[in-house]
């Protein structure tokens, strides 16, 4: 039985991922191009071997994003401000990871340590705001977003910058080679690609250690049936406050691991064009894979691929902003059936039961 | 004389729940007339279905003698039906005058007419005599001034019936006459008003007529002359369910919850309840009786921690609970049955096994060293549930919204009589469920008082009270008035008691 409510499950991203292709053509068809050509491209594009790694490095930060939103909407929090929290964590990280050597593993968890300990404490700031002095933590994770933006900006000018240096725009010290994380291309024989971000193995245990937390800890239980229903939660002895601030404290850790993805495989210091944005794109990712660990997985490598696929576009005088349609799309129609199927499945259930009381 | 409201065999059906049974009602044009019943009588849904909020399963409604056909509350309005609801539906930073005409008027890119509006509303208040200021802003009322506010905004829509759902819960006494002067001017000038409440005093001063509601049916509708407060307290709470059998063996000496001068005010500084002491013995069944209302669900949730205390003392098994929180205090001993199992005691989208741990996730037997919880010991546990408890369900996999109302509650009981609690604290343990599973929920609580566990139970059901427990406390106007010995009272007394009639 419960096979087949995964299996229908499963078919609602089916269903939605079907009805934007659908929705895409039609708004190539008006703007005169062939859909079918162009998804051609981008589909013989994006399964090259450079595209693969390019998908896979892209989705990594993407999936954690993800995963640090998702912490929160278990319990029904939603922390708009990972984006803040994983720049404030990367600039740190990547400032004190500057400043010696040691081995590498020990070096890479230093700075780990560190982005998440920084992002954490950025959260905590929402989560007392709601708990102390009940301020909605959408308005002061939006807020603090603005807020680290700021101090990014203002701090990476002055206290962060590289000393002596003969670049003209503002950026720390590049990471020692230990601070460095190897990529991956050996163990898959891909020497001839570019690097496959090291961070990758991050990502994964990153994936399993929130699978753990949330669906076999008593913590996460505690955050799931808030989520459900607070006021059972409330009777059921949990501590609402409490759990609140763990709740973002852990999103925020989580968020801290964002930028490190680019930043110990690619950049190796915070410049003014780190990239940005992705703690706003681990929001709809967490909401198509619909919190889970797997479902979140396959949403950041949808959304890389898509991201990936889409760079041929502009080539072969396609707009390539249709891609950004497409994500939409499927974001949007994702929820609706799920809903839908949330109440088919209720239904069934009401269905078996009552069948049994009939016996 | 014509007929303002005529229900006809109405039926609602939500799932686990017979909310609204054949329910047959007729208002007289003019009348103000009281639905008096306990919660979960089915007073709210009948509203809810007569202002277009819910639709019936099956029944007609005439309104003024036409046959009414409402899908939604705007259907009602138009009609000529208003409600005010116990919570209020005021934006409190606009002004009297704005939240009167909000909705009103739809104005696209011009400028709405306020002194058009301030004149007919004037009129309106002068008509029904009803006094406000229609300048000062919402959020700078009394709670008096704010219902005010809600009553003129439906009768300047036009309403000819106006709804008040127990419109004086939130009141202090002197808001209450005032309540009621306006009332009766309304009455004067031909409003016919609904009047829902559970207070049999105001019922009786202010109501002509007085339908009685009681586990989804309407019992009777009886003029205010012809009836006394006994009367409609026996018909509110009923004695038509199967009796308990009397207890076996004796209660033990050894106490094992005291509370001491329990006292709790609301935000707005009205007392809760004060001066609350009792003991509760070890094998022994306290009962609580009480009209919904006076203050003995906050005193059980105070014991629990939920309900915060302004001062008082409570000491379980010689342990003071103060520094406890809710947790703390269930896990050393203390179980806890909430008077509204859907809403407080289980997760309705999840399985069974889930819910079988809720309020115990922190023990041993469902944590493990590591912080994880013991899946296997949930499903052992919530198997040993529904086969001691006769839950029907196809197994522990099923979602408890599945389930019926009954099943529900034998799993919640079965759920907290699990660990061989010291105390269990059981609200309203047999509410809304067949009388299958009431019998094996009172065989249940007696069997494990026989062996040892302490219960405090506050039921509405007084034959319930009566039967199950061996001492009883009588609960009114958020004071402890009585305490009696079980054998020694009938329904009718305890009646007396809980309504304030006997001392």
């Amino acid at each position: 039985m419960k096979m087949r409510f995964r299996l229908v499950s499963v078919s609602a991203p089916i269903i939605a991922l079907t009805i934007s292709f659908g929705l895409s053509s039609l708004i190539l068809l008006i703007i005169g191009k062939d859909p079918y050509e162009t998804f051609k491209i981008m589909f013989e594009y994006g399964i090259r071997g450079k595209s693969i790694v390019s998908i896979i490095n892209r989705s990594i930060p993407l999936y954690i994003s993800a995963i640090a939103v998702a912490v929160g909407f278990k319990m029904g929090l939603f922390n708009i401000g990972v984006e803040g929290q994983y720049l404030m964590g990367s600039l740190v990280a990547a400032y004190i990871g500057a400043q010696f050597s040691i081995i590498t593993p020990l070096h890479i968890l230093f700075i780990i340590i560190v982005a998440v300990a920084t992002s954490s404490l950025w959260a905590a700031i929402a989560g007392y705001l709601k708990v102390e002095k009940g301020i909605h933590e959408v308005i002061s994770t939006i807020m603090l977003n603005y807020i680290g933006t700021g101090l990014i900006a203002y701090s990476l000018t002055t206290i962060f910058d590289e000393p002596n240096s003969n670049y003209d725009l503002p950026r720390t010290k590049e990471l020692p080679e230990t601070g460095k994380m190897p990529p991956l291309n050996k163990f898959f024989n891909i020497e001839d690609l570019q690097d496959l971000h090291g961070f990758l193995v991050i990502a994964v245990l990153v994936g399993i250690f929130y699978y753990w937390l949330v669906w076999k800890t008593t913590l996460g239980f505690d955050l799931r049936i808030t989520g459900s229903n607070p006021i059972a939660a409330k009777f059921s002895g949990i501590n609402p406050n409490k759990l609140v601030v763990i709740a973002m404290i852990t999103s925020g850790g989580f968020a801290g691991l964002v930028g490190l993805g680019p930043l110990l495989s690619y950049f190796h210091r915070y410049t003014i064009d780190f990239p940005t944005g992705l703690g706003f794109a681990g929001i709809g990712v967490a909401l198509l894979g619909r919190n889970h660990p797997f479902g979140m997985a396959v949403g950041a490598l949808l959304f890389a691929f898509l991201q990936r696929s889409a760079q041929i576009l502009d080539l072969n005088d396609v707009p390539k902003e249709i891609e950004q349609m497409m994500q939409a799309f499927i974001l949007l129609i994702v929820v609706v059936f799920y809903e839908v199927i949330r109440r088919f499945i209720v239904k069934q259930q009401v269905k078996d039961a009552s069948k049994r009381s009939d016996e | 004389m014509k007929l303002a409201i005529n229900i006809k065999n109405i039926t609602k059906t939500y799932p686990g729940v017979l909310a609204n049974s054949d329910v047959s009602i007729k208002v007289k044009s003019g009348d103000i007339h009281a639905i008096v019943g306990e919660n979960g009588a089915g007073k709210s849904t009948l509203m809810k279905i007569l202002y277009g909020m819910v639709k019936p399963d099956s029944g007609n409604i005439e309104i003024f003698e036409n046959k009414a056909n409402m899908s939604s509350p705007k259907d009602s309005i138009n009609l000529g039906i208003g409600m005010v609801h116990q919570h209020f539906m005021l934006a409190k930073n606009l002004t009297v005058l704005e939240n009167i005409i909000l909705g009103i008027d739809r104005p696209f890119l011009k400028n709405i007419k306020l002194s058009k509006y301030k004149t007919e509303i004037q009129k309106v208040m002068e008509l029904y005599s009803l006094n406000i200021d229609l300048n000062q802003y919402v959020d700078e009322l009394s709670v008096g001034e704010k219902q005010r506010v809600e009553i003129i905004k439906v009768l300047y829509r036009g309403a000819k019936i106006l709804i008040l759902d127990e419109p004086t819960a939130v009141l202090v006494p002197q808001e209450v006459k005032d309540l009621f002067k306006n009332l009766k001017d309304l009455k004067n000038n031909g409003v016919t008003v609904l009047f829902i409440s559970h207070k049999l005093d105001e019922v009786l001063e202010i109501a002509d007529e007085i339908s009685v509601m009681r586990s989804g049916q309407m019992i009777d509708t009886v003029l205010n002359d012809n009836v006394s407060k006994t009367q409609l307290a026996e018909m509110m709470i009923g004695k038509s369910l199967p009796t308990p059998p009397a207890r076996l063996t004796s209660t033990d000496e050894e106490v094992i919850l005291k509370v001491e001068n329990l006292k709790s005010n609301d935000e707005n500084g009205r007392t809760i309840f004060e001066d609350v002491s009792f003991e509760v013995h070890k094998s022994e069944i306290l009962g609580i009786a009480g009209v919904e209302g006076n203050g003995q669900k906050e005193v059980v949730e105070a014991i629990i921690g939920i309900q915060a205390l302004d001062s008082g003392k409570v000491i379980f098994k010689n342990n003071d609970l103060e520094k406890q929180g809710t947790r703390e205090r269930l896990e050393s001993g203390i179980s806890f049955i909430p008077e509204d199992r859907q809403l407080q005691a289980m997760i309705m989208e999840m399985d069974l096994t889930n819910n079988v741990i809720i309020g115990r996730q922190n023990i041993k037997k469902y944590k493990s060293s590591l912080g994880t919880v013991k899946m296997k010991n949930a499903v052992n546990e919530s198997e040993k549930v529904i086969s001691a408890f006769e839950v029907k369900t196809p197994g522990t996999s099923t979602l408890a919204t599945a389930l019926s109302g009954g099943n529900q509650q034998k799993f919640v009981v079965g759920r907290e009589l699990e660990d061989d609690p010291s105390l269990l604290i059981a609200s309203q343990p047999t509410r809304g469920i067949d009388i299958g599973a009431q019998a094996l929920i009172w065989e249940k609580l007696r069997n494990s008082r026989d062996e040892g566990l302490s219960v405090l139970l506050i039921s509405a059901d007084l034959e319930e009270l009566i039967g199950l427990s061996d001492r009883i406390i009588v609960f009114y106007q958020g004071k402890l008035v009585k305490e009696i010995e079980a054998e020694n009272i009938t329904p009718e007394d305890l009646g007396s008691y809980m309504t304030g009639l006997k001392k």
